[in-house]
């Protein structure tokens, strides 16, 4: 989950570009491909840790990244594909994975790398004494065992459909660095050691990270020699030092995108990247809540948000509309279900099927004497959600729901709010991962106090749909279990799925070999150059 | 006076333990805890994987036991290590931010008090004139001015259009390859802007400070004296009014010296700058209990101790004080 989360979260993924909105690159540019020169990456936190089984920030990730390697990873078409791991045999009966691992791979401090740190690795994620909050998918694996030094075998308990994927999201760390060590004293997290592509340079806390080529990598050195990441808290402080020059890669906010990046100065220095997120903002209700009851009033409410409204306002057009928990255009995604277009006669028949009329003429509709009155509650600091929190009070005024919006600090609004079920309705976001087990989220038995499923959603048929999906590695067969569950979410509508955002990197000109697919550009990033004569930085 | 050293010092004890418990138990009353970053919202980490991690920070004791192994940890000078995933010692954590934080803080006193000074003195000998106008305005402008705003106008004329001065950070991309004398150039470069921008929202206090005593001293009767006896008015002003002006001012910097290791978020945010300001709000946002404390024990510590500097100081002027 981490290190795809993780790649996910941040800016540079760069997921389906949308090839129109790829400016070309100016011909100066255009050169064999050659070794040498570095690229600056802004981020706006610091790392937290380099020691990947601890780390659950972004930036820490997305170093550890480039760093260390899984046994597999994603392609460019969101495919797996081996990385430490050659090859792979999935036994008749989905319980059995048995890898075959790369000979020849070293450690960045010269030791081989063999099964044996597999298996450490394996180990030392499930250690209760290990503090890191990813462990529960390797619970699950029965047996693990070295059959020689580069074969390595996993056996479950019953089927996962995430079990091959989830040795992607495990960096395999170096045994012979860790073994009886404190891995919480680990000098590994100031000064990581892996198998990746690039070697760790230095920290200096709070102001960079340096990483250098590793020239061992086993796919080949990459063209580019460094890698830096500047930490610059400040987002209109980081578009500064990209239009001075001082960073090659950062990810803009629409507003930058739409009305900061369009001076033929800027087009020549940058090449701007345009993209679904893997990700979407939904707004959820409080099922437990007798006024969220009727699956008429959820409908209705969602016939009264006028999507297209909130991406032209909030996101200045760079974002789509979200009709469920997937992206729109990958596998799993169901194009053909129920959709709520913007219809606020539709919304006041329905609450009217339901008993809500305006009785006393105050413009706000009543059952049974009691206003139809409800709060939002969001997080603070994430703007996006609170404007569109805003464009939603006043559409549902004008149906006569009368809603407050409260923006709440980050742990007061998990911890007072989420957790206890004490709210009406929320403004949330949530990444969507390639894999489609929604298990977590969407099953009934996930609604207790710090899980999930916080709003409440209990439906038989879909418990069934998630088992099911989850314990079935036949693609075409999950697809219709997915496909199931989301003309249930949809019908249903226990949050109000509205919109998925663009992401929106941009990166210097001068860099080449940049090829957008549906897993976004940095899959290559090994094979991104810079011809010798737009060469920047000479070390 | 021994018997009063011993004494101050004795009555500093509950003083640090109050200010410790009274931090120890706000921060803890606030909602959210350390482990929250890496399990809420997490798809993968159950409740027994919360309730283990919870129990490894030790928050699943009573507060009490946790404020009590806070303390006897306290007592022995050991900061503890922080709750963040780097689990790093809180002294280095605060220690590495330390200079960077007090040079910005000097720097910028410098300046205000190299402009203040005299835009004081001469508001002040010129009082209503259209020198004394202006400055008043231009130095409530500053006070008024959100130094965020400030700072990225400044960046974006300075750093962008004219290039003249880097934008964010303390050092260039090159600094590690600069010989000595350029690094330190490098480093006042990156600096001018930072500074610039922290001492001009400070001038209004000091220079309106000097001003009003400035004026309460030249009206008093040894000026008359001197202006009678014919000294010319430079020496009126600068030796004899001016020295008795800066004396209240003297000692608000010294009140000021806390204040040193402190840092603004917003500042060090805008200009990335890792100080003590980022350091503590961070800290804060991720309920980092051990280095909360630290920073706070460290605060409390040197106000306590500039105290203490100031009462001796007086002690030593007035018998009355070190008798009674």
């Amino acid at each position: 989950m981490r290190t795809l989360l993780l790649t996910m979260a941040v800016f540079l993924i760069l997921f389906g570009c949308d090839r129109r909105d790829t400016l070309h690159p100016v011909e100066s540019h255009k050169g064999p491909v050659a070794y040498g020169d570095t690229i600056i990456e802004g981020t706006s936190g610091d790392a937290n840790t380099l020691l990947p089984v601890l780390a659950s920030d972004s930036a820490s990730s997305e170093i550890n990244g480039l760093v260390y390697s899984s046994l597999v990873r994603y392609d460019k078409d969101l495919k797996i594909e081996g990385e430490l791991a050659e090859s792979w045999e999935i036994s008749a009966d989905n319980l059995t994975i048995t890898f075959h691992l790369r000979s020849g791979v070293t450690w960045h401090d010269g030791t081989p790398f063999t099964a044996e740190d597999v298996l450490f690795t394996y180990r030392l994620y499930i250690d209760p004494k290990t503090p890191t909050a990813y462990a529960e998918q390797y619970r699950q694996v029965a047996t693990a065992q070295v059959l020689d030094p580069t074969t390595f075998r996993v056996s479950y308990r019953q089927p996962l459909a995430k079990a091959l994927i989830s040795w992607g999201e495990l960096s395999v760390l170096p045994r012979h660095l860790l073994e009886g060590e404190d891995v919480t004293k680990s000098p590994l997290a100031r000064h990581p050691v892996g198998t990746g592509p690039f070697r760790f340079v230095e920290w200096k806390p709070g102001e960079k990270i340096v990483l250098e080529a590793n020239p061992d990598y086993f796919e080949g050195r990459p063209y580019l020699d460094r890698v830096v990441y500047r930490i610059i808290p400040d987002e209109s402080t980081m578009f500064l030092e990209l239009q001075a020059g001082g960073l090659d890669t950062m990810g803009l906010n629409p507003i930058q995108y739409q009305t900061q990046t369009d001076s033929p100065a800027f087009k020549r220095q940058f090449v701007k990247y345009r993209y679904p997120a893997f990700a979407y903002t939904y707004l959820g209700y409080n099922l437990n809540r007798p006024l969220f009851q009727d699956k008429r009033v959820r409908q209705a409410l969602s016939y009264a948000i006028n999507k297209k409204e909130i991406i032209e306002g909030v996101l200045l057009g760079l974002g789509q509309e979200s009709t469920g928990p997937y992206k729109p255009g990958t596998w799993p995604y169901n194009s053909a279900v129920k959709r709520y277009p913007y219809d606020p006669e539709r919304a006041r028949t329905l609450l009217a099927e339901a008993g809500w009329t305006d009785s006393d003429g105050d413009g706000i509709l009543d059952k049974d004497g009691k206003p139809f009155a409800f709060t939002i509650v969001t997080n603070q600091g994430n703007d996006q959600r609170v404007k569109s929190g805003e464009i939603i009070q006043r559409r549902f005024r004008e149906i006569g729901v009368d809603v407050k919006l409260r923006v709440i600090e980050w742990a007061s609004f998990l911890n007072e709010f989420i957790n206890p079920g004490n709210f009406d309705a929320t403004i949330l976001g949530w990444t969507v991962p390639i894999d489609p087990d929604g298990y977590n989220v969407w099953h009934s038995s996930k609604t207790g106090p710090r899980e999930l499923n916080f709003v409440g959603f209990k439906n038989a048929e879909v418990d069934e749909l998630l088992e099911k999906g989850r314990r079935t590695l036949e693609t075409a067969e999950r697809k219709k279990y997915y496909d199931r569950f989301q003309e249930i979410l949809a019908e249903e509508q226990p949050y109000t799925f509205l919109y998925v955002p663009d992401a929106l990197p941009v990166v210097a000109s001068r860099f080449q070999g940049i090829e957008p697919a549906p897993a976004g550009i940095t899959y290559n990033f090994i094979r991104w150059y810079v011809p010798k004569e737009a060469q920047k930085y000479a070390r | 006076m021994w018997i009063y050293i011993g004494k101050r010092l004795l009555m500093m004890v509950p003083l640090v333990l109050g200010i410790t418990l009274i931090s120890f138990v706000v921060i803890h009353l606030a909602p959210g805890e350390p482990t929250d970053m890496q399990t809420q919202l997490n798809p993968e980490a159950s409740v027994e994987l919360q309730g283990r991690l919870r129990a490894y920070y030790g928050l699943d004791q009573p507060l009490h036991v946790q404020y009590g192994r806070w303390l006897s940890r306290m007592a022995r000078l050991d900061f503890g290590d922080s709750f963040a995933q780097d689990h790093r010692p809180v002294l280095d954590k605060i220690v590495e931010r330390l200079p960077i934080t007090i040079l910005i803080n000097v720097l910028s006193i410098v300046v205000i008090l190299a402009l203040a000074i005299p835009i004081g003195i001469l508001s002040a000998t010129r009082r209503n004139s259209p020198f004394d106008r202006f400055t008043t305005i231009f130095v409530f402008v500053g006070f008024a001015t959100p130094s965020f705003w400030l700072a990225l106008l400044l960046m974006d004329f300075f750093g962008v259009r004219m290039g003249i001065f880097p934008i964010a950070g303390l050092k260039s991309f090159g600094h590690d390859y600069l010989g000595w004398a350029s690094r330190i150039l490098d480093m006042a470069h990156h600096l001018v802007l930072p500074v610039f921008v922290s001492a001009f929202g400070g001038l209004a206090g000091f220079s309106r400070y000097m001003r009003s005593n400035m004026l309460e001293v030249i009206r008093q009767d040894y000026i008359l004296t001197a202006r009678a006896k014919g000294l010319p008015e430079r020496g009126v002003i600068y030796k004899h009014a001016l020295r008795n002006a800066l004396l209240p001012v003297i000692t608000i910097l010294g009140l000021s010296v806390p204040g040193l290791i402190g840092g603004s978020v917003i500042f060090e945010t805008i200009f990335a700058i890792p100080g003590m300001g980022k350091l503590f709000y961070d800290g804060v946002m991720m309920r980092d209990y051990p280095l909360i404390m630290g920073v706070l024990v460290l605060g409390a510590g040197l106000t306590l101790i500039g105290n203490l500097i100031a009462d001796l100081g007086y002690a030593l002027a007035d018998p009355r004080i070190r008798n009674a």
